[in-house]
């Protein structure tokens, strides 16, 4: 294998607009579940839920609730699209392939499906934002800083997406990392309930995923909660990016060369 | 269409070059020179490393062994270089089937790093080259089998391409639609440019081919014009003959009388370089059926690549 550092470049643009071009054309139905979706969510869990519940960690648990979705739907998006869209476009349609013959190179096709996955984030994720803003559950203007933040956790995802994409030979293979890793991620990074009351071995777990570290990170933004080591948080998913990408680069050329 | 810049160089020159998969080789050390400007087949069954051969002319795979250049690059060090100047139609479509024909072009020529008024002109020219002007605004899965050809074949000039790389292009197409993707090569050749090319198709290669190289285990058997390679490897006249006893007629007949032979289920095949006594004692056979035929690249091809079966 060739373990040279991704050789990286501006040539990820097209990957990233044939992508975006693909999108825009399914724009309007996508958009309407965008915004449905999250409104759904906050209604029933947060309001009708939200009655039994009373606060969570000093404040309404629809407000909890509110930036526990935005970074599940952020983790969701970047790995169904890292996933299989990615893999659709890699085996059935040969896109890559017919990349391949024209100057790009296989590290511009996977930093172009990064971004372009972590711009689904971004599409997934803005909309829970303003539908919880409209409907009162985000406080001040400081929010605003969660959408870079969605755009790095959904390059983490991603990436980790496109090593696995890197190994399948069909869909049915995405099932295992959906159940052994997304879904546990899912329910145990402090998204719908805080962990304090978990065991010890759960909270220490929790800290070595990424989704824990982007809820710590959006939630303070969201809700007005203190934030605590923003920096350390920062770090975790800004490695989880890198490596990420370091290793899709490294396993998809191996795949895509042989 | 402009015509493409007449490079001094060679298109391709490969020494000993060779790809393994699981320690076996696909590619054996072959050497390639492919002068500019003309048309250059691989021939062989399917397995004999053909396509292997174009995915390391392209970079698409870095060889095991030996030297390669491409347009004058070392390859796969300067493959970036090489792809902007070549164009490629694979063996499998792999059209954007969420586009429409002319969006499939201006996306596949983004990645060229194409656009503007100079791309928009190119795209009719090439549109207009592929037959598809009606079609412009068109979904892919709506075109025909020989459409889609077209518009890949079209997708690949938009470049302006001095070679021009096409693994089976006619492989699944009608008559019809084989003619005119033909007639297009040919006109791409006239242009000046090099086209490199593999088939199973012999009549395909002998008609847009200067040269040929027979391929099979990933070794080149023989390299030549397509009358070269039937004037070096086999006898000039063959009789196929077919019927009842065929090979009791041949065993006390005509096996003295040919110069080699050889059968296929029921037909044997004859060859020899004059036919006279062999066609005289057949016409008072009406129980055998025969076809005297001058011999092409498809004997020569058996010859070279044995008759058993490849899957």
């Amino acid at each position: 294998m060739n373990l040279l550092f991704p050789a990286l470049s501006l040539r990820w643009i097209p990957v990233w607009r044939r992508n975006f071009l693909v999108w825009r054309k399914l724009f309007g139905p996508s958009m309407v579940g965008n915004f449905v979706e999250p409104l759904l969510y906050l209604l029933a869990l947060g309001f009708g839920l939200g009655v039994f519940v009373g606060e969570m960690q000093g404040m309404p648990y629809s407000v909890f609730l509110a930036s526990g979705l935005v970074c599940a739907s952020a983790m969701n998006t970047a790995t169904f699209e890292g996933l299989y869209s990615a893999y659709t476009r890699m085996a059935h349609q040969q896109t890559w392939g017919g990349m391949l013959a024209t100057p790009l190179m296989v590290d511009d096709i996977v930093l172009g499906e990064m971004l372009w996955a972590a711009t689904k984030s971004l599409i997934s994720a803005a909309p829970i934002l303003a539908v919880a803003a409209a409907l009162g559950l985000v406080h001040g203007m400081n929010a605003l800083w969660v959408l870079p933040l969605v755009l790095l956790a959904g390059a983490s995802f991603a990436a980790l997406a496109l090593c696995v994409t890197a190994f399948a030979r069909s869909y049915d293979f995405f099932v295992y990392y959906f159940t052994l890793v997304i879904t546990p991620m899912f329910l145990l990074s402090g998204t719908f309930f805080p962990l304090d009351a978990m065991p010890d071995a759960v909270q220490w777990g929790a800290q070595i995923l990424p989704l824990t570290h982007a809820v710590e990170l959006v939630r303070p933004l969201m809700t007005g909660a203190p934030h605590s080591q923003p920096l350390l948080h920062l770090a975790v998913l800004t490695l989880y990016a890198a490596a990420g990408l370091y290793f899709a680069c490294l396993l998809l050329r191996r795949r895509l060369m042989a | 269409m402009p015509q493409a810049a007449s490079p001094t160089c060679n298109a391709v020159t490969a020494r000993g070059l060779s790809k393994l998969y699981n320690g076996a080789p696909a590619v054996d050390g072959i050497d390639l020179d492919i002068p500019s400007g003309l048309c250059f087949g691989l021939l062989g069954p399917n397995g004999a490393g053909k396509t292997t051969t174009l995915r390391m002319l392209l970079g698409a795979t870095p060889p095991n062994g030996g030297t390669l250049a491409v347009l004058g690059y070392p390859i796969p060090v300067q493959a970036r270089e090489m792809r902007a100047r070549v164009g490629v139609v694979p063996q499998q479509d792999n059209l954007d089937p969420d586009f429409t024909v002319i969006e499939n072009l201006r996306v596949y020529a983004s990645y060229f790093g194409l656009s503007g008024p100079a791309l928009e002109r190119r795209i009719e020219e090439v549109l207009h080259f592929a037959a598809l002007e009606s079609k412009t605004r068109a979904g892919i899965n709506t075109l025909s089998g020989g459409m889609k050809r077209r518009l890949t074949l079209a997708r690949a000039l938009i470049n302006d391409p001095e070679l021009l790389v096409l693994d089976e292009p006619t492989t699944g197409l009608d008559p019809q639609a084989r003619q005119m993707l033909w007639q297009r090569l040919r006109t791409l050749m006239t242009q000046g440019k090099t086209l490199i090319l593999t088939t199973h198709y012999m009549e395909e290669a002998e008609r847009l081919c200067q040269r040929i190289a027979v391929m099979d285990h990933g070794r080149i058997l023989a390299e030549d014009s397509p009358a070269g390679l039937i004037g070096r490897h086999i006898e000039p006249q063959v009789i196929e003959v077919y019927g009842a006893d065929v090979e009791t007629w041949f065993n006390t007949h005509a096996r003295a009388r040919v110069e080699r032979a050889e059968r296929i289920g029921e037909t044997v095949f004859c060859y020899a370089h004059d036919m006279r006594e062999l066609l005289d004692d057949l016409a008072a056979r009406p129980s055998l059926r025969y076809i005297h035929r001058p011999a092409n690249l498809e004997d020569v091809f058996l010859k070279l690549t044995g008759r058993d079966l490849r899957d």
